[in-house]
C-alpha cells in the first residue's frame, strides 16, 4: 500500500540513510528505535510535512513525493495532545470534516458517530482545557479519523499517558487497526511494539537495522544494538492457562515446555520476557523458592564487558548472564549439563490480543 | 506579591519606596496638568472645530495606517516567526530601525523619497498626486515609527504556537491558508491585537516625523505645540487634556472589544 525507496534527509548533523520498507493494507507496522534515531522525522516525511533529500514515497503504485500533505489523506497523531484549545470538542472533532463541504446536518451526525465512538458524547460543548489527558487523546483519535485516512500515523501517542489509560489507549488502537485501518506507529518501547505490531521495524541511528514481525525481531536480533535495545533475549510465544493458584498462570510454549508467571488479566495469546539476569545457573538441581526450574545443556558461552552470556537449551533457547566471578566458581564449559531456574515474579507477560 | 516570611525586610521597604517614586514621576505631571486645566476651558475648546479635526484626523489616519500595513505585516511577523534563514538577524534588525533613530530623522528621510524631486514622490506627481502635507504621507509617518511594535509583537505570538498543531492541521486536510486563518491567527490573537493597539497608540502620538512631512493638515500633537509655540502653557493645556481623555477612552474600547472577541472564540 505504502512504500519507501531509498529515503535520505539529513538534518543537523544527524540523517536518514536509505530508508526502505513497504506497508500493506490492514497492518499494523511498528517502528521502533530510541529517541533521536529518526522515527518522528520518517513520519513527517511519510505525511509530506518535510520533504526527503533523495528518494520516493509510494501510494498504491502513484509517486507522492511531490504531493501536499492535505491531499495526501493520512491521519498524524503526535505525542503532545495536540488539540485546538480555542475549539470546542465539537469544532475540533469537526475540523477536518469543514476542509470537504459537508452539509450541515452531515457534519452534525458524523461528529456524533465519532463522539458515541469515543465515549465522548458527552464532551462535545466543552473546551480542551477541560478534558482529562486520555479524552483529549480520544478527541483527537476521534478528529484524526473523521476524513477516515487512508493511513493513520502514529507519533508516541502512548508515550505521555500513565499506564492505566497507555492500556486503554492500546486496546482502542488495536480494534482501530481490526477495523482495516493501516497504521504505521512511532515508538521507543519494545513492549507497545510487541503488545501491538504485525510487523516491527528496528531503527538506528537513521537506519533500518532489522524488519520481521515481533518474533522474528525480538527472538532473533540481528545485531548486538537490537538485542540490547530491546533487552530481552528470552522472549516467548506463548499461550496462557490458569494454575490453580491466584494470580498464578502457566504460560505454555509448548507440550514440553511451560513457565510460570504472573499475570493481572487472563489473555489466551501474548509473549513471556525475562531478563537475562534474572536466570540462575547450578551445577546441582537447585533447591529454592523458584518455579522455573529446568536441566539443558549449555550451548554457547559468549564473553561480555560485565562477565559473560551463557546460552543454555532446555529444549527451547534461555539466555542467562552471569559474572566473571561465577563464571570461575561453578567452572562450566560448552557441552556440560546445567540447571537453570528463575522466579515466576521476574517473568513478565505482555498480551497481544484483548 | 505577598512578602516570603514574616517582619520587617528593609529590601522590600527600599524597593517599595523606589517604585512609588517612578510611579509618581509618571502620575504627578499628568496630575499636575488636569488639576490646572479649569473645565471651562476644557469645554470651551472642544467646541473649537480646529480641535475636533485634528483629533479625529489623527485617531482615523492613525488607525488606517495600522489597518493598511498590518495587511502585509502580520503575515511576514508569521514567516519570521517559523522560519529561519541567512541573514535573519539583519532582517530583524532593520524591523527595529525605527525604534532606534530619532524620529525627525525618520521624517527627513521619509521627506527624501516621497517629495516631488525623488523617485516615488515624482511618479505620483507625474500622475497629478502631491504626497507631501497629504493625509497619506502622515499615515506614512505614523507607519514608519509604529510598525515595528506590531511586528515584534506578532512574531512573539506567533513563535508561541506549537508547530505541532499546525502541522496537525495540515494533515487535517487544511491548505496553509486555511491553517494560518483558523489555527495561527486565532491563537496568536492576543499578541497581534497587542501588537496593533501598540502601533495606533504610537502612531497617534507621533510628532517628530509627522511635523516634517506634513505640518498641515494638523494632527494633534503638532496642534498641541503650535498653541504652547503661540499661545503658551496655558492654551496648550486643554487641547492637551481633550487628546489624552481620548486616547485614553480608544484604547480602553479597543481593549475591551479585543478581550470579548477572544472570549467568544
Amino acid at each position: 500500500m505504502i512504500e519507501l525507496q531509498s529515503i535520505s534527509k539529513k538534518f543537523g548533523d544527524f540523517a536518514l540513510e536509505n530508508i526502505n520498507f513497504e506497508v500493506d493494507e490492514g497492518e499494523y507496522f511498528m517502528l521502533l528505535g530510541p529517541s533521536g534515531a529518526g522515527k518522528s522525522m520518517l513520519l513527517e516525511i511519510i505525511a509530506g510535512l518535510v520533504k526527503p533529500d533523495s528518494g520516493a514515497v509510494w501510494l498504491n503504485g502513484n509517486d507522492i513525493t511531490d504531493m501536499p500533505t492535505r491531499k495526501r489523506k493520512f491521519g498524524l497523531v503526535f505525542q503532545e495532545f495536540t488539540v485546538f484549545p480555542h475549539m470546542s470538542v465539537f469544532d475540533n472533532i469537526a475540523y477536518p470534516l469543514k476542509r470537504l463541504r459537508y452539509s450541515r446536518s452531515e457534519l452534525n451526525s458524523r461528529v456524533a458517530e465519532l463522539a458515541k465512538q469515543f465515549s465522548i458524547e458527552k464532551l462535545l460543548s466543552r473546551f480542551p482545557e477541560n478534558l482529562s489527558g486520555g479524552e483529549k487523546q480520544r478527541m483527537v483519535l476521534a478528529r484524526t479519523l473523521a476524513c477516515k485516512p487512508k493511513l493513520l500515523l502514529l507519533d508516541e501517542p502512548l508515550s505521555s499517558v500513565d499506564v492505566q489509560l497507555s492500556m486503554e489507549l492500546r486496546s482502542l488502537l488495536r480494534s482501530i487497526n481490526a477495523q482495516g485501518q493501516t497504521i504505521i506507529h512511532v515508538t521507543h518501547d519494545y513492549e507497545e511494539a510487541i503488545s501491538l505490531a504485525t510487523r516491527v521495524a528496528v531503527i538506528n541511528a537513521g537506519k533500518i537495522e532489522q524488519m520481521g514481525s515481533a518474533r522474528d525481531v525480538f527472538q532473533n536480533p540481528k545485531s548486538e544494538f537490537i538485542a540490547r535495545f530491546t533487552g530481552v533475549h528470552n522472549f516467548f510465544p506463548v499461550q496462557l492457562k490458569a494454575s490453580g493458584n491466584h494470580g498464578l498462570y502457566i504460560a505454555q510454549l509448548n507440550s514440553d515446555i511451560n513457565f510460570y508467571c504472573y499475570a493481572d488479566k487472563i489473555a489466551k495469546v501474548g509473549y513471556v520476557c525475562f531478563s537475562e539476569n534474572a536466570v540462575v545457573l547450578s551445577v546441582n538441581e537447585p533447591n529454592q523458592s523458584t518455579v522455573n526450574v529446568f536441566r539443558g545443556v549449555i550451548k554457547e558461552i559468549i564473553p561480555q564487558r560485565f562477565g559473560f552470556e551463557v546460552m543454555v537449551d532446555i529444549g527451547t533457547r534461555v539466555v542467562s548472564h552471569i559474572t566473571w566471578e561465577a563464571m570461575e566458581r561453578l567452572g562450566i564449559v560448552e557441552g556440560v549439563e546445567i540447571w537453570i531456574s528463575f522466579k515466576a515474579s521476574a517473568v513478565r507477560f505482555i498480551s497481544s490480543v484483548d | 506579591m505577598a512578602a516570603k516570611g514574616t517582619g520587617f525586610s528593609w529590601f522590600r521597604f527600599v524597593v517599595m519606596v523606589l517604585g512609588g517614586l517612578v510611579l509618581l514621576f509618571i502620575v504627578a505631571p499628568l496630575l499636575g496638568m488636569f488639576i490646572h486645566t479649569p473645565l471651562s476651558d476644557v469645554a470651551h475648546t472642544a467646541t473649537e472645530s480646529e480641535v475636533t479635526n485634528s483629533v479625529w484626523l489623527t485617531i482615523w489616519v492613525s488607525m488606517a495606517a495600522t489597518v493598511v500595513f498590518a495587511i502585509a505585516a502580520i503575515p511576514f511577523a508569521y514567516f519570521l516567526a517559523r522560519n529561519n534563514f541567512p541573514l535573519k538577524k539583519v532582517v530583524l534588525g532593520i524591523i527595529d530601525l525605527p525604534v532606534v533613530i530619532p524620529h525627525s530623522a525618520a521624517g527627513i528621510a521619509l521627506l527624501g523619497i516621497i517629495s516631488k524631486q525623488s523617485v516615488i514622490g515624482g511618479m505620483f506627481s507625474s500622475l497629478g498626486i502631491e504626497l507631501v502635507g497629504t493625509r497619506v504621507a502622515i499615515a506614512m509617518a505614523m507607519a514608519f515609527v509604529s510598525i515595528p511594535f506590531l511586528i515584534n509583537a506578532a512574531r512573539e505570538g506567533f513563535a508561541m504556537v506549537p508547530e505541532k498543531l499546525e502541522k496537525t492541521a495540515l494533515t487535517l486536510g487544511a491548505s496553509p491558508f486555511q491553517v494560518f486563518f483558523t489555527i495561527s491567527l486565532p491563537l496568536a490573537w492576543r499578541s497581534v491585537v497587542s501588537g496593533l493597539v501598540l502601533m495606533f497608540a504610537r502612531g497617534m502620538s507621533e510628532f517628530g516625523a509627522v511635523i516634517i512631512v506634513a505640518y498641515h493638515p494638523m494632527v494633534a500633537p503638532i496642534l498641541i505645540f503650535e498653541r504652547f509655540n503661540q499661545f503658551g502653557l496655558k492654551y496648550a493645556r486643554p487641547v492637551t487634556v481633550i487628546f489624552i481623555v481620548i486616547s485614553l477612552l480608544v484604547f480602553i474600547a479597543l481593549r475591551l472589544i479585543a478581550n470579548k472577541k477572544i472570549k467568544n472564540d
